[in-house]
């Protein structure tokens, strides 16, 4: 078990990327840390800057501007660094898989560790992809 | 004097949405150029659209915006339903209007929690989500999905609005109109607010014309423009309301425009609910003839605009989408040049791109030539502002 | 005078065609060479509100639609040109006339390579910086 991987699930600082997405997944993203949903409350924060994340939040399906974008956010991110993608663009590309500007799936440019589908997922998805998350870690 | 241009990979902002990169030059205080980069978000819509039926383009066009995803398969329908002539239901184009206004107020609360956020009153964005979530639940009940309705569809929509949905929809607005009247006073009354957004990010009438603006920031700057009223489409001809128009064009303007919509989206509900007639929802369209259609509709940002052309197969041979930011995004060129950089932040999020992208801003001193400030730190100056503000009125 | 006769009676010796598909959905053919008179004469006489303009690679060559909305009645007229030289399109840029349309000649530009003759800031807009050249998506060729 990763020591320092345990340590960071008590409180979990995510970094959001949106690789061309349409926007929704970034919405539920953002309900999540609103009143109702509230994850603050467990230690859960978005953060200005990836060099203080544990956690890279990747939603959309990336095209060939945000493809390298996301590859050098990943190369700065402090490790060890869970990527965690959200929605069923990031998942598997989905309806776009046969367009002109969508190079790539989300996972074959950074590594994956949690996969949210969903069009959007729900709030309550996303914070039960979360909770699989951190108990994988902590094992 | 050249600049050089330095890109920052991030710091993403944690509130980002489309990503758009602006890049701003800066004299001291004073932002005399912009530049905008876009394309981050392309993803080629209307080549994909060439590849599906006609049906399943509705489904695609939805996921253009997560906002707007009922104005674009409601301007796609329209203009399949402009170029086969096809007459739909009363009843659908009722639950038609009823969704698409309900979609209005959604993204209006969204907005204003954001520019709160971006002045420094987080309270604001906290409050306006916390209300924005009834009226997600509504769609949830309605249509199954809290985004994504997927109502839409060429001659009608998928799903009725049946009679056990309506007590709950009442409801949900009646409690949104006293939320609604206290963002309405705590804007219009507090004094900060007053010197944060009066007479910065001015875009005059003319400049709103050049640049061919739409929506509430064409509205603001006194162009009296809502395809609502102008093209009437689903039931909007049928039922009684105003457009709202400011003449100042600041973002006080734009911000008392958005607020003042929300009544009106209100009202124009629950009179849907009242005149609804009942009957089919759809009128089973089975072939599309070869042509061509426009359709608009007017989304929470602005006129929607989307142009299908068929060859009489089961596919659309062209399909042009024109989102309402595209136009409205270009102007802040205008907007932001000449106000102060603490200022930009509000101002770029003003015209309401499906949120502000501010993590993509770099500031440039022209002077040094250096990259000197992020997103971040942009907020953070917004936000000083505002307190330096607050303690200068005493409030 | 309704806008339909007053933009009928401007444009005069200019219309091929005249193609009215709806009340409120009027198609003119000009050609290529009258483009920024008409275009002139639509946004700054008549008072016009530029919608957009959608390119489109068809059999005959390329065309590209001009949308114009009169706002006060609700009509959109859109101007159809045809540029029959599918190698190499050309027409004049309408960019010099109002700013608004800056952005979609330059995304049918890079999407459908017409060069827009007089653009004052022809790059890219959409694509990626390392695009391949004359690699057009929205081509039907693609």
């Amino acid at each position: 078990m990763n020591l320092k991987l345990k340590a960071l699930t008590k409180s979990l600082w995510v970094f959001h990327a949106a690789c061309s997405p349409c926007n929704n997944c970034d919405i539920e993203i953002l309900d999540v840390l609103t009143p109702r949903y509230d994850v603050e409350r467990f230690g859960i924060v978005l953060v200005g800057s990836i060099r203080h994340a544990d956690v890279l939040l990747v939603t959309g399906v990336p095209n060939y501007k945000t493809k390298e974008r996301l590859k050098k956010i990943y190369s700065q991110a402090p490790q060890p660094c869970l990527v965690v993608a959200v929605g069923g663009c990031a998942c598997g590309r989905v309806m776009f898989k046969d367009s002109y500007n969508s190079p790539c799936a989300v996972d074959e440019i950074v590594p994956v560790s949690a996969y949210i589908p969903g069009c959007p997922p729900k709030p309550e998805a996303i914070i039960a992809g979360v909770v699989k998350l951190i108990k994988k870690v902590r094992g | 004097m050249s600049h050089k241009v330095v890109i920052p990979i991030g710091p993403y902002h944690p509130l980002q949405e489309e990503p758009e990169f602006f890049r701003l030059y800066v004299e001291g205080e004073k932002v005399v150029d912009i530049n905008m980069v876009i394309g981050y978000m392309h993803r080629g819509i209307e080549k994909l659209s060439e590849s599906k039926h006609f049906d399943q383009v509705a489904f695609l066009v939805e996921r253009i915006c997560g906002i707007c995803s009922t104005s674009h398969p409601f301007a796609y329908v329209n203009a399949v339903e402009d170029l086969a002539r096809i007459e739909v239901p009363g009843r659908a184009l009722y639950i038609r209007t009823i969704i698409a206004e309900l979609e209005r107020l959604h993204s209006h609360l969204l907005w204003l929690g954001l520019a709160g956020h971006f002045i420094g009153y987080n309270t604001v964005w906290m409050w306006a989500w916390r209300y924005r979530e009834p009226v997600l639940d509504m769609f949830e009940m309605i249509t199954g999905n809290r985004q994504h309705y997927a109502m839409m569809k060429i001659g009608g929509v998928r799903r009725d609005i049946e009679e056990q949905h309506i007590p709950a929809l009442k409801k949900t607005l009646d409690e949104l109109v006293r939320a609604v009247d206290m963002f309405k006073g705590a804007v219009m009354d507090d004094p900060v607010i007053h010197a944060r957004l009066k007479g910065i990010g001015i875009l005059s009438r003319q400049q709103a014309i050049d640049w061919a603006v739409v929506g509430p920031t064409a509205r603001a700057s006194g162009v009296n423009i809502d395809v609502r009223k102008d093209d009437p489409y689903g039931a909007y001809d049928k039922i009684d309301w105003s457009v709202i128009v400011e003449r100042e064009g600041d973002i006080f303007a734009k911000t008392k425009v958005r607020i003042l919509e929300m009544y009106e989206s209100i009202s124009i509900i629950r009179q849907c609910i009242d005149k609804m007639p009942g009957g089919q929802i759809d009128a089973n369209v089975k072939d599309i003839p070869p042509g061509e259609g426009i359709g608009r509709v007017e989304a929470p940002r602005g006129e929607c605009y989307h142009y299908v052309r068929s060859d009489g197969t089961n596919r659309p041979i062209r399909h042009k989408v024109r989102a309402p930011s595209y136009m409205n995004v270009a102007s802040n060129k205008v907007a932001a040049v000449g106000g102060t950089i603490s200022d930009a932040t509000i101002t770029l999020a003003a015209v309401d791109p499906c949120y502000c992208c501010t993590e993509r801003v770099t500031v440039i001193d022209k002077s040094t030539d250096h990259k000197i400030l992020n997103g971040w730190d942009l907020i953070k100056l917004s936000q000083e502002k505002t307190e330096n503000l607050k303690k200068s009125l005493k409030v | 005078m309704s806008i339909k006769e007053q933009v009928r009676e401007t444009l005069a010796g200019r219309i091929i065609d005249w193609y009215e598909h709806a009340p409120r959905r009027i198609y003119i053919s000009i050609k290529p060479q009258d483009l920024k008179g008409a275009v002139s004469s639509l946004f700054k006489d008549l008072g016009l509100r530029f919608v957009t303009a959608s390119g489109q690679d068809t059999t005959k060559g390329m065309e590209i639609l001009y949308h114009f909305s009169f706002d006060k009645t609700g009509e959109i007229f859109s101007l159809r040109v045809l540029m029959e030289d599918k190698k190499k399109p050309e027409i004049d840029s309408i960019a010099p006339l109002f700013v608004g349309a800056e952005w979609i000649e330059r995304e049918m530009w890079e999407l459908l390579g017409i060069n827009f003759i007089g653009h004052p800031n022809l790059k890219r807009l959409l694509l990626a910086e390392d695009w391949p050249e004359g690699k057009y998506p929205l081509r039907q060729e693609q």
